[in-house]
């Protein structure tokens, strides 16, 4: 578990070899996670203390089911991801591929310290070591990216800050850090007006860092403007580390139904989250460009993982946690193939992705299996986690989440099946195909097949990447009854 | 009484159209006649495979497979029942009798993407396969959804315009429709009921409140209401008449719509139950909303001029006379429903089968363009004319035997206004049909051109599927023991025998 | 009434540097200004924490130890915490870290485009 945390660190060096080193980094940091999780299915949960100072003085740090999960897929989807955005680092870091890899490490690092940290100051230092990657990766844009850049660490810092805020309310009326700890003490008395105004802000800090409406704001101008090979990084595991922070504070640090009884964060997670799943999906629809439509996916997707936290129930947070996965490969496969088509074309726009299903089939392929898991069909992982969603609604007498997973079902086809409609069903011409065309059988005018040799599909390392992402999808799908119940269940205790 | 035993040949009945497109795929368009081949091959390997189950369905030992548990407590099983026999069997037979004409067709009308097509194609008998084996809610699910994916692109292979409208409108009701069903079945979980089908209905000893039940119903219902075209869900169904006629023939006469109309057995017979259903007065308001889309249906279809629109309709106003049929809650009509099922199919693929024909052949889509034809095609509009009788419900035809059933059911369980709106829109039928027969043979042509009958490979399946509804009339148990099989489900269903009326075995 | 807040004095004046240094980093348009906002708004917080970690009539927390013996009382509540001054210690590194980064963005920013304005740089990077 240590591993997991040092090497990304040492990796970060100065040098061309950058990307070997940065993928032998995460290479390992996602072996590492692995492992964990296996010595904690087979042994219960790991604990380390920092320097061999035990809590509250010193720094623990824990590996339960739920944190070895989250890393396992953090590191992961981070491999794949670089592995397939080579090239764009290439291009777009240039000269500087060495820092630039030294800060895709840092990112890494922080995220999985978040992770893996049993003490709730560790986790802001953490959060804000990736934070502050992530604000210079996006800023690498240039243009635009550089006021996004910009903008996002405005608010990022505040949202880190409101956490920290909170995390002092706490100190001050529990004594502790620890995570443990603080859950003992707290279970005793926790009717403390600092409690609670510390619950709030570090649930407003945190909710900025997830995008959680109304505090997205930062999202979409930083996935739309970073540079290929960040955004498609950042999308799918950062905010989900945020969420999994949320996660981890409902179940290890609060005492249960604190967060429902005497704060009503559960209820504003869960009205929140409603409003972002709609917003979100609303709003995608109308825009223009892929990277920007897939943001605001983003945010909807991502209002989905906090109502599910907001119910508060094993269920819920079952669906949450498995939307945690589920995001992440979705939206990494998807980012992964708008990237691919960036990459050869230059296409941004969705209404340039016309014909594109031919020219790309891998590709387009990927992207398929991923649209089709977010738009929860079976027996793909999108579909799991909104059948346990729906589940935990029916079982909370929520009616209304219900309606508003099942609807967003319906608005996230729209916008998504947009692309593969005219990635597939247009020709590469402007005039439609009929029935009666050339006889060769094939129905394809000169034009189309002039185009056609044009077209090429994405190069191996960015499509194996992809289509493995793609793949996951389903197989993670049919696989998900294993995930619940060996994971996610006996890690809810 | 009911037995089941553990075997993969149900698995290997759905995976089989699966593994024909994926040959299909791999073979491409260099190969186009081996291409065309794999379906035909794989049907008639598909249906052996479904009918080497057959006697032991009748015998009441059911073949069940159970996949992988998908969800914790709930697995993906597949059980071949005589209600899936049923419709497994109707889908896979016609399918080798679709794959040929397909070919013919899609040849003739010089189509595009033929490989894309056939994939598709295939993909859908493996999704029906497996709508019809579902041993549970969650299973039914997955595969329904798996079926308006698989059909979509079916819908909207012309690419036009008119194409991709027509295939919107198709996701955006059967996604609705999805939709439903997945909070129905998430529902009826979180009651801590097991979604596992029962004859009889597995709600049946539960207690749930009627607030409850009347809300799975809503959810259930609508959702496989939408791929039964029950109005006010039915707008779907005309607009996809864009598609290639194959298509229409196949899915939109059996796979698609007779998955819709299965599921209302499904839910009705095996989730609800009829007990429930009397309890709650449920059953009124499904038959009401039947014997309206019947007539309406019917109605409507006498409108329309363009020929495959016209049929449209009438399927919409058939498959409301199987919903009517399990709504009435009786044995008998539930064997006549399940017949019509039967019978339906084979009968609306005849007339399908034709219209493209002639559309392939003589570039005429509408009614009033047919005068004559039926000397230049001759086994065409015969075939035509056996299926319009069938459809008018004239004895000894398919659909004269389970119209009977359907009308004593309706008087079984004293209901007998419903006898009169089966009788009413047979005459309807016979509207909107005999016209074109008459048309066809009775008139001179107007054309100059003399037209000769359509590609073999059209003609054969439609004279072939134009008998069998002759035949199935008079011997309803042969091939595949229909009859059987239906009488089985009702007995299962009720506890109560089906009396025979003539008709051998 | 004034007793009171004199007595959290401290705590009331976090507030108000909370209260400007958000108004800084949404109110103004100089990206600047926004950032000077920001490092107000974090301040405060460190201010928040220090002002907890006080106590009357305590002093710094030092021992001092000789040949072995402890010279200073040990009780703990004669001392100051210590344990926030660490963790401010922490939280600055972190404001100057992001400081650090910001101040290189604008620099950035201001090379392309002379202007550190929020309203007019979107115009000219449209």
């Amino acid at each position: 578990m240590l591993a997991a945390l040092i090497v990304p660190v040492v990796a970060r060096l100065r040098y061309e070899l950058g990307f070997i080193l940065a993928l032998a980094g995460v290479g390992l940091s996602a072996a590492a996670s692995i492992w964990s999780l296996v010595y904690v299915l087979d042994n219960g949960t790991m604990h380390y203390n920092l320097g061999g100072w035990a809590p509250p003085v010193g720094i623990e740090y824990v590996v339960d089911l739920i944190s070895a999960f989250v890393a396992v897929i953090v590191t992961s989807v981070a491999t794949l991801v670089i592995i397939g955005t080579r090239r764009w680092a290439d291009r777009e870091a240039g000269d500087r591929l060495g820092s630039f890899y030294g800060l895709v490490m840092l990112l890494i690092t922080g995220l999985v310290g978040m992770v893996v940290t049993g003490d709730l100051f560790n986790l802001f230092v953490f959060l804000e070591i990736s934070s502050l990657a992530a604000y210079a990766l996006v800023f690498l844009g240039g243009g635009r990216a550089m006021l996004a850049g910009f903008r996002y660490l405005i608010l990022g810092s505040v949202g880190g800050s409101f956490y920290m805020l909170g995390v002092g309310f706490l100190y001050f009326s529990t004594g502790t850090l620890n995570m443990g700890e603080m859950k003992d003490i707290l279970t005793d008395d926790a009717t403390a007006r600092s409690v609670q105004a510390g619950a709030a802000f570090i649930f407003a800090g945190l909710g900025l860092k997830m995008a959680l409406v109304p505090m997205h704001l930062w999202l979409p101008d930083a996935y739309t403007f970073a540079p290929s090979s960040v955004n498609t990084l950042i999308a799918p595991i950062m905010t989900k580390v945020g969420a999994y922070a949320m996660i981890r504070m409902f179940l290890s640090v609060f005492p249960d139904g604190y967060l429902k009884d005497v704060v009503p964060i559960g209820d504003a997670l869960l009205v929140l989250g409603l409003i972002g799943i709609i917003f979100g999906s609303v709003a995608a629809m109308s825009q223009k460009d892929i990277r920007r439509m897939l943001a605001y996916s983003s945010i909807s997707q991502l209002a989905l993982i906090a109502v599910g936290v907001g119910l508060g129930t094993p269920l819920g947070l079952v669906a949450a946690l498995l939307h945690i996965m589920n995001h992440a490969v979705m939206k990494a496969t998807l980012f992964m193939a708008a990237a691919s088509v960036r990459f050869t074309s230059g296409i941004t726009q969705v209404a340039d992705f016309t014909g594109l299903g031919r020219r790309m089939p891998f590709t387009m392929g990927a992207f398929t299996l991923g649209a089709l898991a977010m738009v929860g069909i079976p027996p793909a992982t999108g579909f799991f986690s909104k059948w346990y969603a729906v589940q935990a609604g029916i079982e909370s007498s929520q009616w209304i989440v219900v309606a508003v997973v099942l609807v967003s079902s319906l608005l996230t086809a729209v916008y998504l099946f947009r692309i593969l409609e005219s990635a597939y069903l247009h020709p590469l011409q402007p005039e439609p195909s009929h029935g009666h065309d050339v006889p060769d059988g094939f129905g394809e005018t000169e034009q189309e097949l002039a185009l056609e040799a044009q077209a090429r599909e994405a190069p191996l390392d960015m499509a194996i990447p992809t289509v493995v992402l793609g793949l996951s999808t389903v197989v993670l799908g049919v696989l998900n009854a294993v995930i619940v119940i060996n994971i996610l269940e006996p890690g809810i205790v | 009484m009911i037995e089941t035993y553990s075997s993969i040949t149900p698995l290997i009945a759905v995976l089989l159209p699966v593994a024909a497109a994926l040959l299909v795929l791999l073979t491409g368009e260099r190969f186009r006649n081996l291409r065309d081949s794999w379906s035909t091959i794989a049907a008639l390997v598909m249906v052996a495979v479904v009918a080497s189950m057959l006697p032991d369905v009748l015998d009441g030992r059911v073949p069940q497979t159970t996949i992988i548990e998908i969800s914790p407590g709930i697995d993906i099983m597949l059980r071949a029942d005589s209600a899936g026999m049923i419709f497994a069997l109707l889908a896979s037979s016609l399918w080798v009798l679709a794959s040929v004409y397909a070919v013919g067709y899609m040849r003739a009308e010089h189509e595009h993407k033929q490989t894309r097509f056939f994939v598709a194609y295939a993909l859908s008998l493996g999704a029906a396969a497996g709508v019809a084996f579902s041993a549970n809610l969650l299973t039914f699910v997955l595969f329904y959804e798996l079926l308006t994916l698989v059909t979509f692109p079916l819908v909207t292979h012309r690419e036009t315009e008119a194409a991709i409208v027509a295939g919107r409108k198709y996701l955006t009701y059967t996604l609705s429709g999805g939709l439903m069903l997945i909070g129905g079945t998430a529902w009826v979980h979180m009651l801590g009921i097991d979604g596992t089908f029962v004859a009889g209905g597995l709600m049946a000893d539960e207690s749930i409140s009627k607030a409850t039940a009347w809300g799975l119903l809503a959810l259930l219902m609508v959702g496989v209401g939408v791929k039964s075209a029950v109005m006010p869900l039915h707008g779907w169904l005309p607009s996809a008449m864009v598609a290639p006629t194959p298509v229409s023939a196949l899915l939109h006469a059996v796979a698609v719509v007779k998955a819709g109309v299965f599921g209302v057995v499904r839910m009705i017979v095996f989730v609800f139950g009829a007990e429930l259903l009397r309890e709650m007065d449920a059953w009124q308001v499904i038959a009401v909303l039947a014997a309206a889309t019947l007539l309406i249906g019917s109605m409507l279809a006498l409108r329309h001029d363009n020929l495959k629109r016209r049929l449209a309709y009438s399927t919409i106003s058939h498959l409301s006379y199987i919903v009517l049929g399990v709504a009435l809650l009786g044995p008998i009509a539930l064997t006549g429903a399940l017949l019509h099922i039967v019978g339906h199919g084979v009968t609306k693929i005849t007339l399908f089968f034709v219209a493209g024909a002639i559309n392939a052949h003589t570039h005429k889509e509408n009614v009033s363009q047919l005068d004559g034809i039926g000397r230049q095609m001759p086994i065409t509009m015969g075939a035509f004319t056996l299926a319009a009788l069938s459809m008018a419900g004239v004895p000894p035809f398919v659909l004269f035997t389970s119209k009977f059933y359907l009308g004593w059911g309706a008087a079984e369980v004293d209901q007998q206004i419903f006898m009169v709106v089966y009788l009413v829109s047979g005459v309807l039928a016979a509207g909107y049909l005999f016209p074109v027969v008459y048309r066809a043979f009775g008139k001179r042509s107007p054309d100059h051109v003399a037209y000769s009958e359509a590609d073999m490979r059209m003609v054969v399946p439609l004279a072939i599927t134009g008998i069998l509804a002759l035949v199935l009339g008079i011997v309803p148990n042969l091939p595949f023991s229909f009859f059987d099989l239906a009488s089985e489900v009702a007995r299962t269903a009720f506890d109560q025998g089906i009396p025979i009326t003539g008709g051998a075995q | 009434m004034i007793d009171e807040i004199a007595a959290r004095f401290p705590y009331w004046a976090s507030g108000v540097l909370i209260a400007v240094g958000l108004y800084g980093m949404i109110g103004k348009r100089s990206l600047v200004k926004k950032l000077i906002g920001m490092n107000i708004f974090q301040s405060a917080i460190i201010l928040f924490f220090i002002a907890g970690s006080m106590r009357d009539g305590a002093t710094l927390p030092i021992l001092l130890i000789e040949d072995g013996h402890i010279l200073t009382p040990v009780d703990p509540e004669l001392y100051v915490n210590p344990l926030p001054h660490v963790l401010m210690l922490t939280a600055i590194v972190v404001s100057v870290a992001i400081t650090g980064v910001a101040l290189a963005f604008l620099i950035r920013i201001y090379r392309e485009y002379q202007d550190l304005d929020e309203e007019s740089l979107l115009k000219k990077v449209r």
